[in-house]
C-alpha cells in the first residue's frame, strides 16, 4: 500500500496544523545545524591551518591513493566474491544431499562470524605459521568469505524467485537439470537478482573500510594520518568529513545505480522475465535466509 | 591441545569481562535502533515534508557510510561540539545512529505490506494518523518487519567488534589485547569465533522460525 | 527524483573538482596564524645529514635473514610513522627521524643502499608477530627491550635508553608523576610497555586506562580533554610537546623503579628474528662501530637531540 493512504487529505484544518508542525521541525533542524557549525568554528575546526594540508598536492595524492585502494580492493574482492556466491549457490541448489550439506554449512558459517574477525584470521594466522600474506589478500580473503556467503544466499533467492513453470516446462520438454538452470532459470534470474547483488556490492565497499585495523592503506587509515598531524593542529574532524563526504558519493552512487535497476526491472518486468525482483538488503550486511524478505 | 585450553582459562576473566561488554553493546544497541528506527521511519511517512526530508536524508546518509567512519566520527569529532562521551557510551551511540537507520527502512517496507484497505477503513472510521498507524498498521506490519529486523540484529551483534578500533574492551579487541601477552593467536581467534557462533547461531536459528511462521504473503 | 538527479550531480561534481587536483607543489608547510594550535614548526622531514654508503663487502654467514636480504637485494624493515624525531612520515611521504636514520645505518653495513630500504608500517602490538612471520627483517621503532619480548624475538642493542614519562596538557598542575595518576584517565599505545607498566602497577584505575593504535590518537584525546595524561617514553613525548609548545607539556618526572631507586629504563633495540644470531653479532658489531666513530652522536643531534637534552651512546647487552 502506498504510504498516503495512511492519512485523509488534509482538511484546511489539518493544512494549518502542518504547516505549522513543519515550521517548528524546520527550525529545530536548522538550529541543530547552526549549533554544530557554531561549535566547529569555535573549537577551531574551520582555522585555515586546519585545512592547509590539503592545499598540496602530496596530501591530494595521498587522499587519492587511499581511494584508489579502497577501489581496487572492493573490486578484486567483489570478483571473488561473485564466483564464490555463484559456486555456493550451485552448491546448495545440488539435487545431492553431499554436496548440499557442506555448502550450506560453510555459507552459514561464514555469515555468522563476524568479519573483524575473519580478516584477523586471514592475516594472523598464516603470520604466526611463518608464511605472511600481504595485508591486501588478507582483506580480500575476509570479505570474499563474507560478502561471497551473502551474495550465494541472493543467488539462490532469485533462482527460487522464477515461477515453478518455467522450470516444469523446461522438464516437459526433456532438459536435464543443469540445462534447465543454465538456460531457463539463470537468465531470467539474474536480471531479479541485480539490484541485491548491487546493493551487497555497496556493502562490500565499505567493508574495506575495516583494513585499518591491521594497518591496510585503504582511505580511512589514510584519513587517520593526514588527521594525526599534530603540525597541522590535528585536523581529524576535518579529515574525516572529507572522506565520509567521499564515502557517501561512492557509495550513493551505486545505490543510485541498485535503484535504477530495479526500477527499470519492475517496468520491464512482464516481457523480460516473470521472476519478481530479489529484494535490496534492507540491512547492514545479510538478508533473511530464504530471501523473502520485506520486498 | 592443551594450551588450546588453557589459553582459554589462563584468561578467562578478560573473555568474560570482553564478552559481557559486547553482549551490553549489542542489548542497548538493539533497543536504541528500535526506538531511532520506527521514530525515523514515522518521520518518513509522516504527512509533514519536513520530517520526510529529515528522515530521508539521515537515511540515506547513514546508509552510504561505513561503520568504522560512523565510530570515528564520534570519537574524533563530537568532543569538538563541547560533549564529552566516555568510550563506551560513544561505541553504542555510533551503533544506535548507524542500525537506526536500517530499521526505520525495515519498519517502513513492514508497512508497506500491510493492505491500503486497513488504512482507509481506518480513516473511514475517523481515526487520526496517529492511531492509524499505532492501532491498525504497525501491528500487522509487525509479523513482515521482524525477519528482516532478526537479520539487521545478527548483524549489530557482529559489528560491536569494530569498537575494538576505538578503545572499548569487547571481543573484538581481545586479540590485540592478548597478543600483548603472548598468547597464542590462532587460539584466541578460535575461542573468539567459537563464542561468537555461540551466540549468533540461536538468533539465526530464531529468524528461521519466526519466518516460517509469519509467512506472508505478498 | 529531481532531488536524486541533483544528487547524482552533485557527487560527480565532487569528483571531477576532487580530482582536477589544482594543488600546491611541495612539502606542507603550515603558515600563517595557527589559532589554538600555538607555534607550530615546519612539519617537512629534515635529516641529519649523515650520509650512509652501502658496505662493498660483507661478511656474514649463518644467517638465514641476510640470506633472504642478499637474494632480494633490498631490506624491508618495520618502523613508526607518526612520531616525530625517532620514526615520522611527513605530507610529502619522506621519512626521518632517529629510528629511520639508524634503520638506514644498518642497512647499509648489510650491503643495501638505503634507497632500496622498504619500510612497513606496523603496529606496537604487532610488531613481534611481523618479525616471527617474516613480514620484515628487522625492526627499529621505539622498540623496548624486555625478557618477555625475548621469548618471541631477538634484539640486538640497545641503541638508546629512554625513561617513561608523561605528556598532559600546558594547565594541568594536578599530575606531577607517576603517583598522581589515580582517578586520572591516561592513554597510550595498544600493545606498549609503558601501559602494561601503569596496568600491572595499578598507577590508575582499570576502567581509566585508555588505548589506541597510535599516539597521535592519544594526543588529540588530550587536546579534547577526554582523557588526562599520555604516557610512554620521553623521547616521544618530547616530540610531541616540540610540536605544540602552547598546548603541551612533559611532566619531566620519570617513572621509577622502587627496586632501585632509578627510572625504569626504556632500552630501545632492533628487533630481529628469534634464532639469528649471526645477524644479532653482526648488528652489536655494526652498533659499537657507529657508538666509537661518531656516527650515532651525530645522527642524534640532528634527530632526538633537537628536542632538548643531550645524550651518549649506552651500553650494549650482547647475548
Amino acid at each position: 500500500m502506498t504510504t498516503a493512504a495512511l492519512y485523509d487529505q488534509p482538511g484546511p484544518r489539518a493544512i494549518a496544523r502542518n504547516q505549522i508542525f513543519g515550521v517548528v521541525s524546520g527550525v529545530a533542524v536548522l538550529a541543530l545545524l547552526a549549533w554544530i557549525v557554531y561549535r566547529f568554528y569555535d573549537t577551531g575546526q574551520f582555522d585555515s591551518i586546519k585545512w592547509q594540508q590539503f592545499q598540496y598536492k602530496a596530501v591530494q595524492q595521498e587522499l587519492l591513493d587511499g581511494y584508489l585502494t579502497t577501489l581496487k580492493v572492493a573490486g578484486i574482492a567483489a570478483i571473488g566474491a561473485l564466483v564464490f556466491g555463484a559456486l555456493f549457490a550451485a552448491g546448495r541448489l545440488s539435487d545431492y544431499r553431499l554436496v548440499r550439506a557442506p555448502a550450506t554449512f560453510v555459507v552459514e558459517l561464514f555469515r555468522a562470524i563476524p568479519l573483524l574477525v575473519l580478516i584477523f584470521f586471514a592475516y594472523y594466522v598464516p603470520l604466526q605459521y611463518g608464511f605472511p600474506f600481504d595485508k591486501m589478500w588478507a582483506l580480500v580473503i575476509g570479505l570474499v568469505l563474507y560478502n561471497g556467503s551473502v551474495l550465494a544466499e541472493i543467488f539462490r533467492a532469485g533462482m527460487l524467485a522464477v515461477p515453478y513453470g518455467q522450470s516444469e516446462a523446461g522438464y516437459a520438454v526433456g532438459l536435464r537439470k543443469t540445462q534447465v538452470m543454465t538456460l531457463i532459470l539463470l537468465p531470467q534470474a539474474v536480471r531479479a537478482m541485480l539490484p541485491a547483488i548491487v546493493s551487497q556490492l555497496v556493502v562490500l565497499l565499505k567493508d574495506t573500510a575495516l583494513g585499518f585495523i591491521i594497518n591496510y592503506p585503504e582511505l580511512l587509515f589514510v584519513g587517520k594520518q593526514i588527521g594525526g598531524r599534530l603540525v597541522f593542529g590535528l585536523p581529524y574532524v576535518p579529515t574525516y568529513l572529507i572522506v565520509a563526504a567521499i564515502y557517501i558519493a561512492t557509495c550513493g552512487l551505486l545505490s543510485l545505480l541498485a535503484y535504477w535497476l530495479q526500477r527499470r526491472l519492475i517496468r520491464g518486468k512482464s516481457q523480460k522475465t516473470a521472476a519478481a525482483p530479489v529484494p535490496i538488503t534492507m540491512e547492514p550486511g545479510s538478508i533473511g535466509p530464504t530471501g523473502s524478505s520485506v520486498g | 591441545m592443551g594450551e588450546f585450553f588453557h589459553t582459554l582459562t589462563d584468561n578467562s576473566d578478560i573473555f568474560v569481562r570482553a564478552f559481557k561488554t559486547t553482549i551490553e553493546l549489542f542489548l542497548i544497541g538493539a533497543i536504541g535502533a528500535l526506538i531511532l528506527g520506527t521514530l525515523l521511519g514515522a518521520m518518513r511517512v509522516s504527512p509533514i515534508p519536513v520530517l520526510r526530508a529529515v528522515g530521508t536524508t539521515y537515511v540515506q546518509l547513514i546508509r552510504n557510510t561505513p561503520l568504522t567512519l560512523v565510530f570515528a566520527l564520534l570519537v574524533f569529532a563530537v568532543p569538538k561540539l563541547g560533549v564529552n562521551l566516555d568510550y563506551f557510551t560513544s561505541a553504542y551511540v555510533a551503533l544506535i545512529a548507524y542500525t537506526g537507520a536500517f530499521v526505520c527502512e525495515a519498519v517502513r517496507s513492514g508497512i508497506n505490506t500491510v493492505p491500503a484497505g486497513q488504512g482507509e477503513a481506518a480513516r473511514a472510521l475517523g481515526m487520526t494518523f496517529n492511531q492509524v498507524l499505532g492501532s491498525i498498521v504497525l501491528p500487522q506490519a509487525f509479523r513482515a518487519i521482524v525477519p528482516p529486523l532478526m537479520s539487521i540484529f545478527i548483524a549489530l551483534m557482529k559489528n560491536t567488534t569494530i569498537a575494538a578500533g576505538f578503545s572499548v574492551l569487547e571481543a573484538g579487541a581481545l586479540q590485540p589485547y592478548l597478543s600483548e601477552r603472548s598468547q597464542n593467536q590462532t587460539y584466541v581467534l578460535l575461542w573468539i569465533t567459537l563464542f561468537f557462533l555461540l551466540l549468533i547461531v540461536p538468533l539465526i536459528g530464531l529468524q528461521r522460525v519466526l519466518e516460517r511462521r509469519w509467512k506472508v504473503a505478498r | 527524483m529531481n532531488l536524486r538527479k541533483f544528487a547524482v550531480v552533485a557527487a560527480v561534481a565532487t569528483f571531477a573538482l576532487g580530482l582536477s587536483a589544482c594543488g600546491k607543489e611541495g612539502t606542507p608547510t603550515p603558515s600563517g596564524d595557527s589559532g589554538q594550535t600555538g607555534a607550530a614548526t615546519s612539519d617537512a622531514c629534515t635529516s641529519s645529514g649523515t650520509t650512509f654508503t652501502p658496505a662493498s663487502s660483507v661478511t656474514l654467514t649463518g644467517s638465514p635473514t641476510y640470506d633472504k636480504i642478499k637474494a632480494a637485494k633490498k631490506v624491508v624493515v618495520g618502523v613508526k610513522f607518526d612520531q616525530p624525531n625517532l620514526g615520522y612520515k611527513d605530507a610529502s611521504g619522506k621519512r626521518c627521524g632517529f629510528d629511520i636514520e639508524m634503520a638506514q645505518m644498518i642497512a647499509s653495513k648489510l650491503g643495501v643502499d638505503p634507497a632500496n630500504i622498504e619500510y612497513k608500517e606496523i603496529a606496537s602490538a604487532n610488531r613481534e608477530t611481523a618479525i616471527k612471520g617474516g613480514e620484515i627483517d628487522y625492526y627499529v621503532g621505539t622498540y623496548s627491550i624486555t625478557d618477555k619480548r625475548k621469548k618471541d624475538v631477538s634484539f640486538a642493542g640497545p641503541y638508546f635508553i629512554a625513561a617513561q614519562d608523561l605528556l598532559v596538557r600546558k594547565d594541568e598542575s594536578a599530575i606531577t608523576g607517576s603517583d598522581t595518576l589515580k582517578g586520572k584517565k591516561v592513554c597510550s599505545a595498544t600493545g606498549s610497555t609503558p601501559i602494561q607498566r601503569v596496568r600491572d602497577q595499578k598507577l590508575t584505575e582499570d576502567s581509566n586506562i585508555v588505548e589506541f593504535k597510535t599516539y597521535s590518537e592519544c594526543v588529540s584525546q588530550l587536546l579534547d580533554k577526554k582523557v588526562d595524561a599520555v604516557t610512554t617514553d620521553d623521547a616521544i613525548l618530547k616530540g610531541y610537546a616540540a610540536q605544540n609548545q602552547s598546548q603541551l607539556k612533559v611532566v619531566g618526572k620519570p617513572f621509577i623503579d622502587p627496586k632501585t631507586g632509578k627510572p625504569y629504563p626504556e632500552k630501545y633495540g632492533i628487533g630481529l628474528a628469534h634464532d639469528d644470531k649471526a645477524l644479532r653479532d653482526f648488528v652489536n658489531a655494526a652498533l659499537e662501530s657507529a657508538f666509537s666513530d661518531g656516527t650515532w652522536q651525530k645522527i642524534y643531534d640532528g634527530t632526538l637531540g633537537k628536542s632538548g637534552s643531550p645524550a651518549s651512546p649506552p651500553a650494549l647487552e650482547k647475548y
